[in-house]
């Protein structure tokens, strides 16, 4: 899964560094990714991953980072 | 009994005493924000703790309106200097620094200015060309093409720039700098349609200070939990003042009328109440607005959130169409005296201020970020929360 969104973040994330050399935990923010490119990612990874985010998770935090994408997908495939 | 309220009467007849002068000659409303440092409304909203007001902001919404009605540069001057303040209470908490300034600007009743948009990236302030070069305790920055309200007569600035030389345009930060660590270049002056009075002029802006004077939060959650929030609902509440009174101008036309025509209403009188329910339209939709707001301040997730930023965004985008339809149809109602400038029916300065509405962060490029964002956000189908 993590090879998938890092996949999507360097289709979408418009970020100024490749995905394979950013950590799970660090700051996708602070390489770049905009509310623009967020809204992006987040209808990439709905189509991948075949989930639909609620608007709870439509928050800074839940695309802060590889890992707490990962999370998001997670909960969304186990409540599914 | 509203203290601060009260305190803003006699600044508010001070505002509207010199509104004119201060709207024919584009000059600093020097007397209105003299009435408020006496009245000490320019830390209205700082804790009590840090020697404040402590109100909330809907006191300096309140506040906002009232001086709308009688100053639009006045009002809109107050309330930006109100949304800086709010970064310095939402961000500089736990910070020696701006914990120490806020202090000061109730103490020494601190005019604080802001320098966000930029040459080059226009009303898209998400983006920064300028950045903070550190040079190891301080840092230096150069902003060109700022167009800063009111900037000579700052005590304070509050900058954005990209976190270094390195950053990509979106990861930025924020500081403060004090008059006596920036120089400003006037590069355009301020001869401009309305909102004469906030001089809001071009300039270069080149500062040096203390790291510690960058606030410790990303710009980014500075814009989403205070800026944002706070600059749409206090810009929207001035407007509401501008609008309001254009439309209390038309219904005194109608009534005068109405006595000299006891036999049948004159044809405004129908384009009046047809203007009061966009009234209470816009006013039900900043008062909403702030309720929004207080609830989410207690939530950051909340406050992060797309769906409140779209609502924020909405209210500005509704607040600045429906103050020029509103004055439209007071223009309407009173006719040539309404279109003269020398009648107690005159709606032209209220017209010529409102219409900066549309343009502070332009509502074409507000409604191309909520076309992006509502490809994700849901529409929200119930009527209560
Ligand atoms: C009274 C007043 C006071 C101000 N005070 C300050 C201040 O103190 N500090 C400060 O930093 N700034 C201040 N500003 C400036 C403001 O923040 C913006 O920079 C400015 O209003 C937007 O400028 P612009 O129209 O030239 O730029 P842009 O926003 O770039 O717009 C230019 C044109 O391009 C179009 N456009 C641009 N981008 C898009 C897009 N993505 N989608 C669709 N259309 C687009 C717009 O419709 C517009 O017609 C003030 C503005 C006003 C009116």
């Amino acid at each position: 899964m993590l090879d998938t969104i890092r996949r999507l973040v360097d289709e979408q994330g418009r970020l100024a560094v490749a995905a394979e050399t950013i950590g799970d935990n660090a700051d996708l923010y602070a390489t770049g990714l905009t509310s623009f490119a967020a809204v992006q990612l987040m209808l990439a990874l709905e189509e991948t991953f075949d989930v639909e985010f609620p608007d709870r998770m439509l928050n800074r935090r839940s695309f802060s980072s590889i890992a707490s994408i990962a999370g998001c997908l997670h909960e969304l495939k186990e409540a599914a | 009994m509203n203290a601060p309220l009260d305190r803003g009467a006699n600044v508010v007849a001070t505002a509207a005493r010199h509104a004119d002068d201060v709207d024919r000659n584009g000059r600093f409303p020097i007397e209105a924000f003299q009435a408020l440092k006496d009245a000490r409304l320019l830390s209205l909203l700082i804790p009590i703790e840090f020697g404040g007001g402590g109100a909330p902001l809907s006191d300096v919404a309140e506040i906002c309106t009232s001086l709308g009605q009688q100053c639009a540069s006045t009002a809109m001057i107050f309330a930006m200097h109100q949304i800086k303040v709010s970064s310095l209470i939402a961000h500089g908490r736990g910070s020696a620094w701006h914990e120490s300034f806020m202090r000061r600007v109730a103490d020494e009743q601190l005019l604080l200015g802001s320098a966000t948009t930029e040459g080059g990236v226009g009303g898209n302030m998400r983006n920064s060309i300028c950045a903070f070069e550190r040079d190891g305790a301080t840092f230096r920055i150069a902003k060109e093409g700022a167009l800063i309200s009111y900037g000579a007569y700052s005590d304070a600035i509050l900058i954005t720039a990209r976190r270094s030389a390195d950053a990509p345009p979106s990861d930025q930060l924020m500081a403060v700098l004090e008059k006596s660590q920036y120089r400003l270049d006037r590069t355009g002056g301020w001869d401009a349609l309305g909102m004469r009075g906030t001089c809001s002029e071009g300039f270069t802006f080149s500062g040096e200070a203390p790291i510690e004077q960058i606030f410790t939060h990303d710009f980014a959650e500075i814009a989403s939990e205070s800026m944002l929030a706070t600059a749409h609902l206090l810009w929207s509440a001035v407007w509401y003042g501008v609008a309001s009174d254009a439309l209390s101008r038309a219904q005194s036309f109608v009534r005068k009328d109405a006595r000299r025509h006891p036999n049948g209403p004159a044809p405004g009188a129908l384009r009046l109440a047809e203007a009061t329910s966009k009234l209470q339209l816009m006013r039900s939709n900043i008062v909403e607005g702030l309720k929004r707001f207080a609830k989410a301040q207690q939530n950051a997730d909340d406050l992060n959130s797309m769906s409140f930023a779209v609502a924020m965004n909405n209210i500005k985008i509704g607040s600045s169409q429906l103050s020029i339809e509103i004055i439209n149809h007071a223009l309407l109602i009173a006719g040539i005296a309404g279109y003269k400038n020398d009648t107690p029916f005159s709606v032209g300065r209220h017209m010529r201020d409102a219409l900066s509405a549309q343009v502070m962060i332009s509502n074409d490029r507000i409604f191309t970020n909520l076309s992006n964002l509502l490809l994700a956000q849901r529409i929200d189908q119930r009527l209560g929360d």
